[in-house]
């Protein structure tokens, strides 16, 4: 067995810990390679189904072949797929120009919130990683949030031998991690076993670039790359990398703190 | 912390290592000195922090580039563990970073827990302090044997060999004390670098490794498949025809035709297939940390808790055990309150029976008479499971002998079990029921038929309460109710079994005391059991060493206890309590019952598929 063989087994373990124990759950699919790879784990922890339906936010401002391939992927892979938005606050013109952790806390955040309380899910299944940024680091397998979804960094439930907090006073619930401990890389070389299907926006275009991490189409840049397909992407990573992986999405720079600040909101 | 997208090649395994030790001796440092000194960080992070510092009017330390938390930079402590990604010529690295604040103990614990091998850092100018011992005693616990002790901020006592020999021989005493040998002591200085990566002039006395050539000399940890087969049932699966059990291959391997026991339930079946989805081939075989799926040749009832082994290398079995455990919950732990028990897939509510010895770890001093478990302290105790639980001792195999104290709803305590000494009568009875289940002739009815057909699982019923309070007339009206519902309900008079099965006993013989005729009892209740009864009966008094006896006899049936009390119930092992007044309402008092009876689906209706 391999490393990515260890990591599997890992991510199998924590989804069926929390099919076991949280039965209203959803899986965030933010058609991301990331959250892309967790519904495949899932579709390998549960023999070729997922059970839980993939919920995606959808802000209105994301890259548009993203929906295109979101739909595609959840008919070939018979996903149930529950699409989420802040129409209120689009409505009334919410956008980036009125200031980037405003936008990301109304229709993500706030998106998220809504669906989350219409559907009554109490628990919420996310693709994020240690190696992404700072406060992501600092996660725990199995999260709870508050019933305000406020995330209380500071007195975390120690996580030991694989025994995960599984009980809960009312009104809170539970995010679950099951792909933390991966790395960008790992993730790479993970598609490129496994070929699994990842939209191609990841791949250099004929400028020779390519998008590193997805987002909403006026916060997300593109970098320099020659990568045009999944191997060529684990060597980039393996030998080029010396910038981070997020680099390309502004509502990190806004300000030195703020994926604390939209994390500790209820951000994903 | 993250961004340290350029370490080149992380393709292959990580070794998992924590760094610990008291607050302020310099972790933070180490770690910062660490990813600089390996090349390990990101073009421009170090230039980006010092910009922060200036900002904040700071002057630059290399633990800031950890505290990625705002609040964090606030306190100067690191609150949490978080992951760091380094490499060295051998192989790559993950650095668990563990704060040394006391508070944080549970963090600290995070860590470890994952760890495979040690740092732990001493202040040369403070010594061995509060926090090194206590950290060392649960590195002990956590069964973390890879330790190497790093005495930092040697540039602090002028390189001085003399500080440096003192606090390794004064440590080496407390390690030996608990059983610890540290592969190593190395003197450095992490702010300056000296004898982390490379070797400096300072202390030419120092002929041992730098801590890089310490890190590269660290064994990894490989999966205990050399060990029996062990595994605990995470789940059953039904998504389609397929009945798929589902867990984590903890020790050992498995493979397809293999014979099976499920304990404690003592259920057998043989390994038909090995399921996976979207593999090349169908695997006939699973070793240690596999996440697995397999299915048996024959439908047995098995469900998450059970831990399938191979018949000839069975688990130990046992409600009693001897454990070494830590605590971190904010109240202490004590006798007569209801834990929850959290060991491999198992959950079962537990009792502390005996405080045998209660530890400041800080000290390693027994603090004596106390009858309780304070905060980040550590103690020798008896537990007490209201069901019996399969395990191992944690020194023949980890995986399976290590568990967590739940209080309520959070995770408060962490142990492994050291010794099982059960009193000698439970476990013979044990080995008897384990005898008979082993060459129980079957029926060819299946117990999932029987079930189907009768709409409801078999289950024994034992009302209790004093004489009087009108338990033989709720039993009565219990079983006309569910004998009119259409259930198989029997109501199994003690008294009818003492007249016939054990009229060879009369009060005044030993076997009258030493629980033969309960044990009669529990064995004509598991032939009714067997043949699908919801078996109803009263006693005079919850007993628990009796209801424990009858538990195991019916197992692996439901034991439902109702309690006619009108005394508050702590124990936890009653399942419906009846007042006074309630219980002389049989209507309603049944009633109760049988929605109970209900939601925990012992009575799930006819033609309710299992």
């Amino acid at each position: 067995m391999d490393h990515l063989d260890d990591l599997e087994n890992q991510s199998i373990f924590i989804l069926r810990e929390a099919y076991k124990n949280f039965k209203n759950l959803a899986m965030l699919w933010s058609i991301g390679k990331d959250s892309t790879v967790m519904a495949w784990l899932a579709r390998k922890a549960f023999f070729g189904y997922c059970p839980m339906p993939l919920v995606h936010i959808d802000t209105s401002y994301k890259i548009p072949s993203m929906i295109e391939y979101r739909d595609k992927m959840a008919k070939e892979w018979g996903l149930n797929l529950v699409v989420g938005q802040n129409k209120k606050a689009l409505d009334e013109g919410m956008n980036h120009e009125m200031g980037r952790l405003v936008c990301c806390e109304a229709l993500k955040t706030q998106g998220l919130q809504n669906v989350m309380e219409e559907k009554g899910y109490t628990g919420l299944i996310l693709g994020i990683r240690r190696d992404e940024e700072g406060t992501r680091a600092k996660e725990r397998y199995f999260s709870p949030r508050d019933k305000n979804f406020e995330w209380d960094f500071k007195d975390q439930p120690p996580e030991l031998w694989d025994q995960f907090k599984t009980t809960f006073k009312e009104g809170t619930h539970i995010r679950i991690h099951p792909i933390l401990h991966w790395t960008e890389l790992n993730v790479w070389e993970y598609i490129q076993r496994e070929k699994i299907p990842i939209i191609d926006l990841y791949f250099a275009n004929e400028e020779g670039k390519r998008y590193r991490s997805l987002g909403c189409a006026p916060c997300t840049g593109a970098i320099d790359s020659k990568a045009k397909n999944v191997d060529e992407i684990v060597d980039e990573l393996k030998n080029n990398t010396t910038t981070s992986e997020r680099s390309g999405r502004a509502q990190d720079q806004e300000d030195t703190y703020a994926m604390q600040k939209l994390r500790a909101k209820g951000y994903m | 912390m993250n961004d340290n997208g350029n370490v080149p090649t992380l393709s292959s395994r990580q070794m998992k290592l924590v760094i610990v030790g008291h607050v302020d001796h310099g972790k933070s440092t180490l770690v910062g000195r660490l990813l600089s000194d390996t090349g390990s960080l990101p073009e421009g992070k170090i230039d980006f922090i010092k910009d922060i510092c200036e900002r904040q009017g700071k002057v630059f330390e290399f633990a800031f580039l950890l505290d990625a938390l705002e609040e964090e930079q606030d306190q100067g402590i690191t609150i949490d563990t978080s992951q760091i990604f380094f490499k060295t010529r051998k192989r790559h690295y993950v650095i668990i970073d563990a704060p040394g604040h006391k508070e944080f103990l549970k963090n600290m614990v995070t860590g470890a827990a994952n760890a495979e091998s040690a740092l732990l850092l001493i202040d040369a100018h403070e010594g061995v302090q509060e926090q090194s011992r206590r950290h060392g005693y649960i590195l002990k616990l956590l069964g973390l044997n890879q330790v190497a002790v790093v005495v930092n901020k040697m540039d602090l006592v002028g390189y001085d060999a003399e500080v440096f020999s003192k606090i390794k021989s004064e440590y080496t005493a407390f390690l030996e004390s608990i059983g610890v040998q540290a592969e190593d002591f190395i003197p450095v200085s992490a702010k300056l670098g000296t004898n982390i990566a490379k070797r400096e002039d300072e202390m030419p006395w120092y002929k041992g490794p730098t801590v890089l050539e310490m890190l590269d000399r660290f064994e990894e940890k490989v999966p205990p498949s050399h060990l029996p087969f062990r595994m605990p049932v995470q789940d059953v699966y039904k998504f389609d025809e397929r009945r798929i059990i589902a867990g984590r291959v903890e020790s050992g391997r498995l493979k397809v035709g293999d014979r099976l026991t499920f304990s404690p339930s003592n259920k057998k079946g043989v390994v038909k297939t090995i399921e996976a989805w979207s593999v090349a081939e169908q695997p006939t075989e699973a070793s240690a940390s596999q996440s697995i799926g397999f299915t048996l040749d024959e439908q047995i009832f098995t469900e998450r808790g059970e831990v399938a082994t191979r018949v000839d290398e069975l688990p130990i079995v046992s409600s009693t055990f001897d454990v070494n455990l830590f605590w971190m919950g904010k109240r202490h732990l004590e006798k007569g309150r209801t834990y929850t028990l959290k060991l491999t897939t198992q959950e079962v509510a537990c009792e502390v029976v005996e405080f045998k010895k209660v530890i400041d770890a800080s000290t390693l001093e027994t603090l004596a008479d106390q009858n309780f478990l304070a905060k980040n302290d550590v103690a020798e105790l008896t537990l007490k499971t209201k069901r019996p639980v399969a395990f191992d001792l944690f020194g023949t195999s980890a995986t399976t002998g290590r568990f967590v104290l739940v209080d309520e709803f959070d995770v408060c305590g962490g142990g492994i079990i050291t010794t099982y000494t059960p009193s000698s009568k439970e476990d013979k009875l044990r080995d008897e029921v384990r005898f008979r289940d082993f060459n129980w002739v079957k029926s060819g009815v299946k117990a999932e038929e029987r079930s189907y057909r009768n709409g409801h699982r078999a289950a024994l019923i034992l009302i209790s309460g004093d004489s009087g309070v009108g338990k033989a007339n709720l039993a009565r009206h219990l079983e006309e109710k569910l004998f009119k519902l259409n259930f198989q309900s029997y109501l199994l008079d003690r008294r009818n079994v003492r007249l016939g099965v054990s009229v060879d006993i009369t009060e005044g013989d030993p076997e009258f005391y030493d629980g033969e005729t309960v044990r009669r009892f529990g064995e004509v209740t598991k032939l009714f059991l067997d043949a699908g009864h919801v078996v109803i009966s009263t006693s005079n008094a919850f007993n628990q060493d009796q209801d424990g006896d009858i538990r195991l006899l019916a197992e692996p049936h439901p034991v439902i206890d109702i309690a006619i009390t009108d005394q508050p119930q702590t124990s936890g092992a009653v399942d419906v309590t009846l007042s006074l007044p309630e219980a002389k309402n049989e209507v309603e008092a049944a009633n109760k019952i049988y929605h109970y009876l209900k939601d925990q689906k012992i009575l799930t209706g006819h033609n309710y598929s299992i």
